[in-house]
Order: C-alpha cells, then sequence, then structure tokens
C-alpha cells in the first residue's frame, strides 16, 4: 500500500486546526508519536500557550492485562486545565482507548471548557464513541495492520506500515 | 547464593524484599517510574486509577504510623482498596502464628501485602508462603531491610546528585540495628557509588560490614572529610545509654550532626535523615532545618517511589 | 538365632578390616569371621554382596523428645528413625520436659526404650535440678538408674562457682560431664553466628568468642578438679586449636561435631532458612575447613547427628523465631560417606568417627565387630542414591537443611543384639533403580 508523506499531512492539518486556534487554546500531545507531532503543531501554530503532554500508562484500561509499560514518562502540563481549550493531539486514531485515557487524565488535572481531537491518521476499527475533530487523512486498514508515526534524522516524520507481530496495540 | 526469591521466571520483580541482589536495570526502573508520579501529587485530582479493585493490606506486627501512612497515601493515589491492620495486639497474642493470619487475609482476596515485622526475614518467610498471584513488599524486617526507604533515599540523592559515580556517600549511626542503612548500603553499591562510608562508634558497628561495600570510620572528621551526602540514622531510644553507648550526650558531642561537622563535607552536601529524627541527639536543628537538609523532600518522594514500587509488582506475572 | 551375614564388605574401623569377609552371628554376639564355626546351622542369611558391613553407628546426641515433648517426635518414631539410619547407640541429652533430673525418670525412658527393643539408648543425666543451673542434680542415683554421664544440654550454667562445683562432684564418682561451651552473654539475642551472613541478614550475632571464651573456663576448671570432660558440638576453628593444644598437653577432654557443621556454613542460611537455625549456630568457612581438620588428625573424637527434631510450627516462622535444630538420624550415615569422599579419607578412617571412636569415649560395648562383641551392625548400600525429602524419612521430624539435597549410601539393614531389628522395603529394587 502507498501511504501518504507524513510531512504532507502535517502541513495539512495545521491548516485545517488554524482557524481554531484561540488565546485560550493549547495543545496536548501523547506520548509518544502524538507528542511528537504536537510539538510540530505548537511551532506552526506559533501557539502562545506552552505545549503539555501526556503519559497516559497510568490510565490505561489494560493494566491488568498487560501491565505497566516499561518506560513511562512524566506527564507535563504546564498550564492550568481549568476553563481551557484543548486540542489533544495523536499521531493515529484506531480504538478510540487512548483518547479514553488522555481524556481521564486530563480531566484530574481541571475542568476544561472544551476538548478537541487531532490525528494524522484515522485508520478506523473504532471501539468507542471517539470522533476527530481534525484529521490529517483518512485510511482504512484491516485488524492486523499497524500503522506508525516515526522521527527520523534527515527526513522529519514517516508513516509505515508494521508486521503484525511487532505490535503490542494501538 | 540461592535464587533471588523477589524476582520471577520471567526476570520480573514480584516481590520487594530487599534491595540486595536487584539488578541495576530494576531498581533505575522504579526510580523512573517514580519519578512519572510525582507530578500526580501537584494535580487537582491527586490519584490515577491504576490499582482501581485491587485489595492491598497494611499487614504491621510492628506498629509505624508513619511508615504505614506512606504505604495508605500511595495505595489510595493509585486507586486500590486499602485496609491496615495492626496485628501486634490481637492475633499474636492469641497464638496465630504470622502465616496464619496472611492465610486468612488471602482468603479474603488480597492482592498486596505491606509487611513491617520486627524478626528479620518475616516478609521473605509470607513470600514463599502465598499464592503466585500475591505480592509481597517489605516496609521494614528487624535489622535487615527497609527496601522502599532505601529506594526513596536513591531517589533523592539522584534528585540533586544525579551522577553517582562521583558521589561520595556517608551513612552515620546505628549500623548495627538500621535495616535502612543496610538496604542504602545495597543500592548505592548497586548504582555504582564512588565511595560509600559508614561512621559509628565501634559498638554500633556489625561486624564484617566492609562486606557490603564499605569504608568504616569512627571519627566525624575523617569520615565526612569530602563527602557529598550524609545520611543520619535514627538512634532507638534505648540505645542512648546502657552497654552500647553512655549517654545521648555524648553521642551528641562525637558524632551528632551540627554545622561545625557538616562544614567537614564538601561545601554543597545533603543532608538526609529518614525520620523521625532525635534532634540533639543525631542531628542538631539548625542542620535539620538549614539550607543543606532534604529530609523533607524524601518524605515528598517516599510516596511517589512506593506507587512505583505498587505498580510495578502489580504488573508482574501479567 | 543364629545368622549369616554372607558376601559383604566387612569394614571394622578398631580392627583395621576391611575386606569382604562373611560376618557370622550367634547369641546376639559376633561368633566369627571369615569361615564358619563349626557346627554352625544359620537359621538366616542374609546376602551382603556388593554392600557394606559395618559396626551399628554410635551417636553422640539424639534428641528422642520424651518424656514431655511428644508433639515433635516420639520414642517409637525416633528409635526407627536410628534403626533407619543404621545407629544402634545413641546418647539422648537431659533436656526433655521435664529435664531428667530423677531417677525415676531415666528408668522410664531406659524401661520405654528396652520394650521397644530397637536402638541402645544411652540418656546423659542433668547436671543441675531442671537444668536451671543452681542446684546439683543426684548424680550417684541418677547414675545408677543408667545414665551414662551428666549435662547442662544447652541450658545456661552461668554461675562458675556452682559449675565448679558441680565437676568437682562429679570428680568424685568419676562420672563424665559434657558441656557445651558457650558463654551465656556473648550469646544472647544471637540466632546466627556473628559474621558477613548475619550482618548481610540483620541477625543478631552469637560471635565465636561464646564459644573460646567459655571453653577456656571449662579447661581451666578440668584442669583445677580432674573432671572428665566431653566437649559437645564445637563450631569454631580457635576452640578447636585450644582443644587441640590442651590435649597436647595431656588433659584428658574429649570433644564432638555435629555433622551438620562438618558440611555446612553460615551461607547456607540463604534467604532466612530456618532449616538452618541450629546451635551452634552454622560458622563461617574457615570454621568448617578447621571441623574437617580437626576431625582428620583426631583432635575431634566423634562426629553426632545432634538429631533434633522439631515440629513445622515452631520452623514455620522467621529465622530468629524458629526453633533450633534439625533431623539428622537418618542423615548421618551419607554425610558421614560425603565426607569421605570429599576429604579423600579411607572409608574406614571416616567410619571410626561414627563408630569405634565415639564407643570408645563412652566406654561402652559397641561400635566394633570383633569375635565376642555384639552384634550391632549396619548393612549399607555405598552406591545407593536416594534424595531427602518428608516422605523418605522415618523420623517425626522432617526439617533438615538438606531437604531436596541428592544423598549416596543408604542403610539397608540394621542389626541389634544379633536380631535383624530393620530391613529397608525394596532396597534392592531402588538401588537397582538407581543405578541404571
Amino acid at each position: 500500500m502507498d501511504l501518504p508523506n507524513a510531512e504532507t499531512l502535517v502541513a495539512h492539518l495545521a491548516d485545517r486546526i488554524a482557524p481554531h486556534v484561540g488565546a485560550e487554546s493549547a495543545l496536548v500531545g501523547i506520548h509518544t508519536g502524538g507528542a511528537w507531532l504536537a510539538q510540530r503543531l505548537h511551532q506552526r501554530l506559533g501557539m502562545a500557550t506552552p505545549l503539555g503532554t501526556l503519559d497516559i500508562s497510568f490510565y490505561r484500561d489494560d493494566f491488568s492485562r498487560i501491565g505497566l509499560h516499561p518506560q513511562v514518562k512524566p506527564s507535563d502540563i504546564p498550564f492550568a486545565v481549568e476553563g481551557r481549550d484543548i486540542i489533544l493531539v495523536d499521531d493515529v486514531l484506531y480504538t478510540g482507548r487512548t483518547i479514553r485515557a488522555a481524556m481521564n487524565e486530563l480531566f484530574d488535572y481541571g475542568r476544561p471548557s472544551a476538548i478537541r481531537l487531532a490525528v494524522l491518521i484515522d485508520r478506523g476499527g473504532r471501539e468507542l464513541p471517539v470522533c476527530p475533530d481534525f484529521v490529517g487523512e483518512r485510511i482504512a486498514l484491516p485488524r492486523h495492520q499497524n500503522i506508525q508515526l516515526t522521527l527520523e534524522a534527515g527526513h522529519g516524520f514517516v508513516l509505515s506500515l508494521q508486521s503484525p507481530s511487532a505490535q503490542v496495540d494501538a | 547464593m540461592r535464587n533471588n526469591p523477589q524476582i520471577n521466571q520471567h526476570g520480573e520483580l514480584n516481590h520487594l524484599l530487599t534491595l540486595e541482589g536487584l539488578p541495576r536495570e530494576i531498581l533505575l526502573h522504579i526510580l523512573d517510574t517514580a519519578a512519572s508520579f510525582v507530578g500526580v501529587a501537584e494535580r487537582e485530582v491527586k490519584k490515577v486509577p491504576l490499582l482501581r479493585g485491587k485489595a492491598i493490606f497494611n499487614l504491621f506486627f510492628e506498629p509505624s504510623t508513619r511508615t504505614r501512612t506512606t504505604f495508605e497515601i500511595a495505595a489510595k493515589r493509585l486507586s486500590a482498596d486499602v485496609l491496615n491492620l495492626n496485628i501486634g495486639a490481637s492475633s499474636q497474642s492469641k497464638g496465630e502464628t504470622v502465616l496464619d493470619t496472611v492465610d486468612n487475609l488471602s482468603a479474603m482476596h488480597a492482592d498486596m501485602f505491606i509487611v513491617r515485622h520486627a524478626q528479620s526475614g518475616a516478609a521473605h518467610l509470607i513470600a514463599q508462603h502465598v499464592a503466585p498471584h500475591i505480592h509481597v513488599i517489605n516496609a521494614g524486617d528487624g535489622r535487615h531491610a527497609h527496601p522502599t526507604q532505601g529506594l526513596l533515599d536513591m531517589y533523592t540523592i539522584r534528585h540533586y546528585k544525579p551522577d553517582f559515580g562521583g558521589l561520595r556517600v556517608a551513612i552515620v549511626g546505628d549500623l548495627m540495628h538500621s535495616r535502612v542503612a543496610r538496604s542504602e548500603i545495597h543500592a548505592l553499591n548497586i548504582l555504582g557509588t564512588r565511595e560509600v562510608r559508614v561512621i559509628a562508634p565501634k559498638t554500633l558497628i556489625p561486624s564484617g560490614v566492609e562486606g557490603l561495600g564499605v569504608q568504616v570510620y569512627h571519627n566525624m572528621a575523617a569520615g565526612l572529610a569530602g563527602v557529598d551526602v550524609v545520611i543520619m540514622l535514627r538512634l532507638q531510644h534505648e540505645r542512648m545509654k546502657g552497654a552500647i553507648l553512655p549517654s545521648a550526650q555524648e553521642y551528641f558531642k562525637y558524632y551528632g550532626l551540627t554545622p561545625e561537622k557538616l562544614a567537614f563535607c564538601s561545601h554543597d552536601a545533603i543532608v538526609m535523615h529518614p525520620g523521625p529524627m532525635n534532634r540533639g541527639v543525631e542531628i542538631d536543628s539548625s542542620v535539620a532545618d538549614g539550607a543543606q537538609s532534604v529530609i523533607l523532600p524524601q518524605v515528598t518522594f517516599g510516596i511517589a517511589v512506593r506507587m512505583a514500587v505498587m505498580s510495578i509488582l502489580a504488573s508482574s506475572g501479567s | 538365632m543364629k545368622l549369616v551375614i554372607k558376601g559383604g564388605r566387612l569394614i571394622d574401623p578398631k580392627h583395621g578390616r576391611d575386606a569382604v569377609t562373611d560376618v557370622y552371628i550367634a547369641s546376639g554376639k559376633i561368633a566369627a569371621l571369615g569361615a564358619a564355626p563349626a557346627g554352625f546351622i544359620a537359621q538366616r542369611m542374609i546376602d551382603a554382596t556388593g554392600l557394606v558391613v559395618c559396626p551399628g553407628f554410635v551417636d553422640l546426641s539424639a534428641r528422642l523428645r520424651e518424656p514431655g515433648l511428644e508433639y515433635k517426635a516420639t520414642l517409637e518414631s525416633e528409635l526407627e528413625a536410628a534403626m533407619a539410619g543404621g545407629v544402634t547407640s545413641l546418647v539422648c541429652p537431659p533436656d526433655t520436659d521435664p529435664p531428667l533430673d530423677e531417677p525415676g525418670l531415666v528408668e522410664m525412658l531406659k524401661h520405654r526404650a528396652r520394650s521397644l527393643n530397637k536402638a541402645r539408648v544411652f540418656p546423659l543425666g542433668a547436671l543441675t535440678q531442671k537444668l536451671e543451673g543452681r542446684e546439683l542434680t543426684e548424680m550417684a542415683e541418677l547414675s545408677d538408674a543408667g545414665c551414662i554421664g551428666f549435662s547442662q544440654a544447652d541450658a545456661a550454667l552461668t554461675d562458675t562457682m556452682t559449675l565448679m562445683r558441680a565437676l568437682q562432684y562429679a570428680a568424685t564418682f568419676g562420672f563424665a560431664v559434657w558441656l557445651r561451651p558457650q558463654d551465656v552473654f556473648l550469646s544472647r539475642h544471637g540466632v546466627a553466628h556473628d559474621g558477613e551472613v548475619a550482618t548481610r541478614l540483620g541477625l543478631p550475632g552469637i560471635p565465636s568468642c561464646a564459644e573460646t571464651v567459655a571453653l577456656s573456663t571449662i579447661l581451666l576448671l578440668a584442669r583445677e578438679t580432674g573432671a572428665r570432660i566431653h566437649l559437645c558440638r564445637l563450631s569454631t576453628a580457635a576452640g578447636i586449636g585450644m582443644v587441640r593444644v590442651a590435649k597436647e598437653q595431656g588433659l584428658a577432654v574429649t570433644c564432638d561435631v555435629g555433622m551438620h557443621h562438618v558440611h555446612l556454613s553460615e551461607s547456607d542460611i540463604g534467604f532466612f532458612d530456618s532449616n538452618c537455625r541450629l546451635v551452634p549456630p552454622l560458622r563461617a568457612e574457615a570454621d568448617r575447613a578447621a571441623i574437617r581438620a580437626g576431625l582428620a588428625d583426631g583432635t575431634i573424637d566423634a562426629v553426632c547427628s545432634d538429631h533434633s527434631p522439631v515440629d513445622d510450627d515452631a520452623k514455620q516462622v522467621p529465622f530468629g523465631e524458629a526453633e533450633p535444630g534439625a533431623t539428622g538420624l537418618e542423615l548421618l550415615l551419607p554425610l558421614s560417606l560425603q565426607w569421605a569422599r570429599e576429604a579423600h579419607l579411607p572409608l574406614d578412617r571416616a567410619l571410626a568417627r561414627i563408630t569405634h571412636e565415639p564407643a570408645r569415649l563412652l566406654g561402652i560395648a559397641g561400635g566394633e565387630l570383633g569375635v565376642g562383641s555384639p552384634a550391632d551392625v549396619c548393612v549399607f548400600d555405598p552406591d545407593a542414591h536416594w534424595r531427602v525429602d518428608r516422605k523418605s524419612l522415618y523420623s517425626q521430624g522432617k526439617n533438615t537443611p538438606f531437604l531436596g539435597a541428592r544423598m549416596q549410601g543408604r542403610v539397608c539393614c540394621t542389626l541389634v543384639d544379633g536380631h535383624v531389628v530393620f530391613d529397608r522395603p525394596h532396597g534392592r529394587e531402588a538401588r537397582k533403580q538407581a543405578t541404571t
């Protein structure tokens, strides 16, 4: 399958978000791919509020099944969440479980006035009622396939399809 | 040495009984995970749903409100259900053995036991006895180990002095009876600390302690010279006078940490104490409350470290 | 009853015999060796081809837990264990409940043991009443009742004046006094050897000087009083060195060590294995080496099983709260053989320490298979391999540091007074399986 150029998608996504960014808007990226993407968007959009990142390891619904992620990173929300208009950023949207966990974690910081969702790729396969507000591109993928965003020196963002055996979950 | 009983067949930490022989990667993983938990306490909602529905029993055969409370807070911030049992008075006097108590609580579907006991090895005994899905954390057994205290001390040192390879650390006081000191010594050596010193009169130094990887000093001026971290140990009241020490006053004069003695250390040395402190016995108030003291941050980090240990144990075997 | 043991390798350390020799037994005694006496018609023949025939073992310390401690073990169970271990004579310490401080108790024990018709039981009487270290017992009466010597077992005798008086009184009658050297104050609260392992595990220590300080007191009082002293369960290199010097100086002392201390050291405690909670504590590796050297050069006269059955409840507790002791009667032989292999000692020299030497220091018949001596015999398979587990032990005490260990050498058959009192079921089959 031919995958779209990730850098082009990032530019499209930024263009779609731009009209909706206000003074109270803040970007929050989900570790790891979403955090990279959010950082790029944060630059492109020239946002005043500092960038936030979330590691949703402590909020996952599959902890009792697969345990703690081996490399947990601290979540970092350097602004008050209360009343904020938050744009949550992730690289790939699949089942929706990560977004559910991220929203739960955000609410433990305070009550935002709105949360909107921006993703680079919506690959379908939702298991929860989660719908993105801003999408780079929609690609229908069979369950056994996995799409991943990587950051490569000299090439920037690159999308790749992964062999099913290497995947843990999405 | 026989197989490490706290590591399961997949190399995961299944119980935390001692820091001795703990692989360096596991120790660092605990500290790294703790770093993620430190921020949780600063949020609007100071808890995460990680251990929702898990039953954690604080099994204290020896009373200790402080330690029990820190474990309780840690468990609650992980959304676990915590039950506190102070066994000292009730069961033991009725002739119930440690393992009877554990069997009873296991039947109530416990997921984790936090054990404090006056006898060295009590946590090992319980860990060997419980069903495989139950995890045991040693919250202090006799003179043997207090691994979470050792870990939080490592977290604190790393926070202020990240390079263990360049550090000189001195542990001062009642090494003989201190489980905290033993856990610290193991952890410091696992992390490659340049020099670990112990300082105390000969009556408070256990025999063969050099074998644990420390240098023994009996004099504060020599022992503190150039050290980057000073850890003061608590002196139990019953040992302040008698056949081990003549008096608390003489002890303070020769081994208490005063500003004058602190001046022997490196100028930016940090001062630690596992608490609770005996002011004027092992440490002078002006040092305990001074600029170089990190005694209160130790307490804060202690919660995060215990949250990390609980969540790592709970995820082993899954 | 006439009986012949045919085709076995006879090892008799006292007489320096080690050759395939038929043993003829009549009227409870060794009737002849090699060729049958004229007109000898055996009613029973034991085929000992491929097996070793040696004197039944003489164990200088086996606690039978009667009277009073039957929840730990009974005379029935422990004498059965003795038979399964090839032990035909054993000394039992006086620390029963009540202690063996009255003739009636000793007579009862002797009577019970005789009626079971198994190992010969030689009780030690209490040196002081209730083993409290204050008032002397009626030693002469106790001796008449069957005590072979007097002992404090592991109970303290802190008052050195009382100790001296006890030694003087025993010396009056020529009674042997058995003492385990351990200073009460230096060993107080201790549960493990005061060394690196105890320090690592945070276990209160018993320093080596707890043994040597007490030992020097005992040796000086032995010189002073002329009492016949047997030193029990030495554990330290320094202590053994002191005994070596005392013996060279002509002091009439004897001593023994426990079999566990020949094989184990402090590091075997591992992670708080309460089966390694022993008295005296397992010492350092250097002490273990000194014990082996002392056994080889004769400083140490005998090895005993130090059999002390302990019930599970008393072991399933933290190390420091665990009751000291381990079962040992059934391991005495294989552990002696293992020691001989590891020390490259001829079998007869190793077996001397559990046969002839202990019998000599007790002054009892047995421990040898000379013509005319009691037919107390052990027939064992030196090549049988077996695993120590709870089911394989006859003793009611199932606790030993060797649980799960592989052993080589197993008793097939035990005779006391010319009677077969133990014949291991399926002994031969087990051997065939083990060797194929």
